[in-house]
């Protein structure tokens, strides 16, 4: 045993590992549901398949090794296994489940260097948050942190090497998803270090407590923006969309008066370009809306159940339930592609 | 055995569709027609007097139960649905609103001013604060009641005009260009989802904030209360998704018998405002209205959707 570990680490040392060209270089990951099979795609920036592997439950989120072609798809909440997928077989790798009392719920990122796979965890008892660190190569579990708050959701890492957790705020009962805590609830956002340490933190104002903090994107100079849901008065217009910057307090984004119910108080996914423009998608209202670096709305476009979204250079993919891929920018909305599965949630950008 | 085959499907081909351009037609453009017409009429009545102000208030708000549930295309854009009945207010803003063009000189207030308020001032609800005051008003009502009805006939105008390009949309899908309704099953799709989403808000807004918890009753909630309406809305609502349920899928057997209980209940109920709800006996008589229509919900998803092929969101439905 010990001996085979050692000549297994050896031979990992002397072959060149394996890269995403393996794979077919994807460009984005996107887990889907076709006819009763959920599937897991690699998607060129086309939005062409580059491979297809079968899961056995519906994913919600997949964090994507950033040099190698592994995928690390979760169940969805509450979630008690993660999958390492292989992207070039199609074989399951590792099968990560959480220390007795956990829960994976929803989201993972690797570090920049794919040494450290971070996933977003809640005690399954109180939905306390932790961030549970995993060896990035043999997917042993290393330690936990606190991620700052209740119910994290998304996490994403900045250039800096720091993290961001959206902590949702949300307690969420152990075995069914049901809310306990709306009337208390109180999100917020958190950076913690490369070593654990929380550096910053920053709440919503009390009246927007109810507005869940869930989901994350990361511009390139580090400006965090978040996609919020609002758990109060759905006759509310609440800003779904905010900017921060660690340190400062957040700045909200309101919608435009007149379009201040298209999403429905919900949107389920969010992408930053590099140039700053940020899109967040509502599958509720069916809409995608699309700002500037500023947070100002500056396009609108209808599609039927879109939530998957990622930046792809001016403008964004997008994704939805009917099974369609568009390429979008301010001016408008472009078919890239049909006859895919329903396309989840998520939209995952390969960051290779 | 290829031949026993086709003669199967061709025997046992799907059931009766609906007509989605029957749909468009006989439901869709007839109902926003209908609201235009009513609210034209509303915005003519060339008088101060309530008794000829209100029966074509109730008229237009009648046409709009008709139509309130298809928030899909132009009611959605520019928030016109929230300009044409801006319910719930939990803040009041309405009201803050019009009070201030109320103290306003009466000379401003034209169509295109009353256009740039706020929704929450404007259309039927802004109406039946000035027309069915309580207490009384303290300044003369009559300028704003004027300008509010026409900038709400013009809205009214617009839907009507833009459903004839937007209903050529989803009669057309998939067509070069039409990148909102790709296929027949978008358009299916769509409709089914604001069949749900309608019988939803009758459950949840219209019966559900009335009814508030056990413990704490809301009958101050109920919609339309001023104008005494809230049971009627909640019938012609259920009236008109029966109407779009027959037309997108007339052999929905047990959809059309959900319907029918519904609408007993409801025509039995004998509380046009909701005020029984603070009652226990009276109370569980709302309560089990909104129990039926949620079956009904379920009923309509699970039947219409197996009809038309076509669920609710796959997203939109089951969030994270």
């Amino acid at each position: 045993m010990q001996r085979r570990g050692f000549l297994a680490g050896l031979a990992a040392l002397t072959l060149p590992a394996p890269s995403w060209a393996e794979a077919g270089s994807p460009a984005f990951l996107a887990a889907g549901k076709g006819g009763e099979a959920f599937v897991l795609h690699g998607l060129s920036a086309a939005g062409e398949s580059v491979f297809d592997i079968a899961l056995p439950g519906r994913g919600h989120a997949a964090a994507a090794h950033p040099q190698q072609p592994f995928a690390v798809a979760f169940a969805r909440r509450p979630g008690v296994f993660a999958l390492v997928i292989d992207c070039r077989s199609g074989q399951i790798a590792h099968r990560l489940s959480p220390p007795d009392g956990r829960q994976f719920n929803g989201h993972g990122v690797f570090s920049a260097d794919g040494a450290l796979l971070y996933t977003s965890e809640v005690i399954a008892e109180t939905s306390e948050g932790r961030i549970g660190l995993w060896d990035g190569v043999q997917f042993t579990r290393l330690g936990e942190w606190a991620s700052g708050g209740i119910g994290p959701h998304d996490i994403r890492l900045r250039r800096d090497g720091t993290l961001i957790v959206a902590n949702g705020g949300i307690a969420t009962d152990p075995t069914d998803r049901s809310k306990l805590n709306l009337a208390t609830m109180r999100p917020n956002l958190t950076q913690i270090s490369a070593q654990g340490d929380i550096l910053a933190q920053a709440e919503l104002m009390p009246e927007l407590a109810q507005n869940s903090i869930r989901h994350l994107a990361i511009g390139r100079d580090g400006r965090v923006a978040f996609a919020m849901q609002w758990e109060g008065e759905p006759t509310e217009p609440v800003p779904l969309l905010g900017l921060w910057q660690p340190g400062q307090a957040p700045e909200l984004c309101p919608a435009r008066q007149d379009e201040a119910f298209l999403m429905r108080g919900y949107a389920g996914s969010i992408a930053m370009t590099g140039g700053g423009k940020i899109a967040i998608t509502s599958p509720r209202g069916g809409v995608v809306m699309i700002h500037a670096m500023d947070g100002s709305p500056i396009a609108t476009h209808h599609r039927t159940d879109v939530c998957g979204v990622a930046a792809r250079g001016d403008g964004f993919v997008l994704s939805d339930g009917t099974g369609r891929l568009w390429s979008c920018d301010e001016a408008a909305l472009r078919p890239l592609r049909k006859d895919g599965p329903a396309w989840d949630n998520h939209l995952v950008t390969l960051t290779t | 055995m290829m031949l026993r085959a086709l003669g199967f499907a061709l025997l046992f081909a799907s059931p009766a569709l609906g007509d989605t351009a029957e749909v468009v037609k006989d439901h869709i453009r007839a109902g926003f027609q209908t609201f235009a017409d009513q609210t034209r009429a509303l915005s003519e009545v060339d008088s101060c007097d309530e008794a000829l102000l209100r029966p074509a208030f109730q008229d237009s708000f009648d046409a709009w139960m008709a139509v309130a549930h298809l928030h899909l295309g132009p009611a959605e854009q520019g928030g016109r649905a929230l300009a044409i009945f801006f319910w719930p207010d939990p803040k009041g803003q309405g009201w803050k609103a019009q009070q201030k063009l109320l103290a306003a000189d009466p000379a401003r207030l034209d169509p295109t001013f009353i256009a740039a308020q706020s929704v929450a001032a404007r259309g039927l609800a802004g109406l039946e604060r000035l027309l069915y005051p309580a207490p009384p008003l303290a300044q003369d009502p009559c300028p704003l009641i004027h300008a509010t009805a026409d900038d709400l006939a013009r809205t009214a105008q617009e839907l009507a005009a833009e459903w004839g390009p937007f209903g050529a949309l989803m009669l057309t899908p998939g067509a070069p260009g039409n990148t909102r309704f790709l296929d027949d099953s978008e358009v299916r799709q769509a409709l089914l989802t604001q069949l749900a989403t309608g019988i939803e808000v009758n459950a949840d807004s219209r019966l559900g904030r009335p009814l508030g918890t056990f413990e704490k009753p809301r009958p101050d909630l109920a919609e339309a209360r001023a104008s005494g309406r809230s049971l009627r809305n909640v019938v012609l609502s259920v009236q008109a998704l029966q109407d779009l349920t027959r037309r997108l899928s007339p052999d929905s057997v047990k959809t059309q018998a959900g319907f029918d209980r519904v609408l007993h209940l409801a025509r039995t109920l004998d509380d046009p405002v909701f005020a029984g709800v603070a009652d226990p006996q009276r109370r569980l008589k709302v309560e089990i209205l909104q129990s039926t229509l949620r079956g009904l919900r379920d009923t309509a998803i699970a039947e219409l959707g197996a009809d038309l092929g076509v669920g609710i969101g796959f997203n939109a439905l089951d969030g994270d």
